[in-house]
């Protein structure tokens, strides 16, 4: 069995509004919310690095949970903006945390990074014990580089979330997921080392408009969860009209999708456990009632994760 | 109704825009269509035409102008 114990997070302080992201391709805040919903993101200081991100929502969680680092048996830190080809972000996250001799992996894949983790997490955590679930992403330092591309300037933001998944007990259960992979749409969303990011966003939109709610799908189906059951659906913050589509093709009130991406942006494979943060917060679970998680990025690779209130 | 007209009249439900662009022209360029308005359209043709289309067939490029549905559709018959 494996629990979601507890999650954190933490967003840098400096606010981006949409007013200035639009300025930089020739556009207004209104064209950015129309084509997004978004308002403003948040950026992350020149000095900060993306396993300092990491760290923090690390620590929050930790916290948040009254457990010490030394104690998680893995940590997963997921990113698509590590600094530097290796060693990735996950070895110094764990030092900051007071986790050296922990062993941790990075999971170099942006936006479904934490989502591909937080399964694998529930799937390891019987043998190794408490595992700490990390997205971490610094955005910002790609949408500076020149040419800045309309579609793409003014869709991201840095932050981190983070969630500890446990064998024994928890906020809900992990019932199920589903992952998938397809590499023929490999260049259609890319960054390769120093460039500018690469979105065919067309080709995007279309296949994460079919895949998302497909796996969303499959397992609640195999779970026998009808999608109007669900309490909420906690996916990747990838844009609002995205998200509004994915409700509608499961024939779900769009208030049951919770959304942050209005204040933070498209934050990559933070942004699904920053929404898990700010809702399990805010709301929490119930005994008993399903939670979906979902995510779809850059590869492509996508899934979708049950999960149920205890 | 002819089939051409009844892909015009799918393009202005799902655009929400008249559709006065000519067979050949590229509905994003001319602007009728966008990245959002797409997956619309695609489940629309499966709706209208009784198709399935499959996932690996979702390249934007085999609907960018009426005459490229068109084609696609003579794919599938």
């Amino acid at each position: 069995m494996a629990f979601l114990r507890e999650f954190g997070c933490w967003l840098p302080e400096h606010i981006v509004t949409s007013e200035e992201a639009g300025a930089w391709v020739g556009s207004d805040a209104e064209w950015v919310r129309n084509v997004s919903g978004i308002e403003e993101r948040r950026f992350a200081a020149e000095t900060e690095t993306v396993a300092d991100l990491a760290a923090r929502a690390g620590a929050d969680c930790l916290q948040r949970a009254g457990m010490e680092a030394k104690d998680l048996g893995m940590i997963f830190v997921a990113s698509g903006t590590s600094e530097r080809a290796f060693p990735g972000p996950a070895c110094t996250a764990a030092r900051l945390l007071g986790a050296v001799g922990v062993p941790a992996l990075d999971v170099p894949m942006a936006s479904a990074g934490s989502l591909f983790a937080l399964s694998l997490a529930s799937r390891l955590t019987a043998q190794l014990g408490p595992i700490l679930v990390i997205g971490a992403e610094i955005m910002s330092r790609i949408v500076k580089r020149e040419p800045r591309e309309k579609g793409v300037a003014i869709l991201f933001g840095d932050g981190a979330g983070a969630c500890l998944v446990t064998p024994d007990a928890g906020q809900a259960e992990i019932v199920d997921s589903v992952l998938a992979s397809d590499g023929t749409y490999a260049e259609d969303l890319m960054l390769e080392n120093g460039a500018p990011l690469k979105m065919n966003g067309r080709s995007v939109i279309l296949q994460a408009s079919r895949k998302i709610p497909a796996a969303i799908r499959a397992v609640l189906d195999r779970n026998g969860v009808p999608p109007g059951d669900v309490l909420a659906y906690l996916l990747h913050q990838a844009n609002q009209n995205l998200l509004d589509r994915i409700a509608s093709a499961l024939g779900v009130a769009q208030e049951r999708f919770f959304s942050n991406i209005r204040r933070f942006g498209n934050t990559s494979s933070a942004s699904m456990l920053i929404a898990a943060c700010e809702w399990s917060r805010a709301h929490g679970f119930h005994p008993g009632e399903p939670v979906v998680f979902a995510a779809f990025g850059a590869g492509f690779h996508w899934g979708a994760l049950l999960a149920r209130g205890v | 109704m002819d089939r051409r007209s009844k892909l015009i009249e799918i393009l202005k439900t799902v655009t929400k825009k008249d559709v006065a662009a000519a067979p050949d022209e590229s509905l994003f360029e001319s602007g009728i269509l966008d990245s959002f308005a797409l997956p619309d359209l695609v489940s629309a043709l499966e709706q209208e035409f009784g198709i399935q289309i499959p996932d690996s067939d979702l390249n934007p490029r085999k609907f960018d102008s009426i005459e490229r549905i068109e084609e696609y559709l003579d794919s599938r018959a």
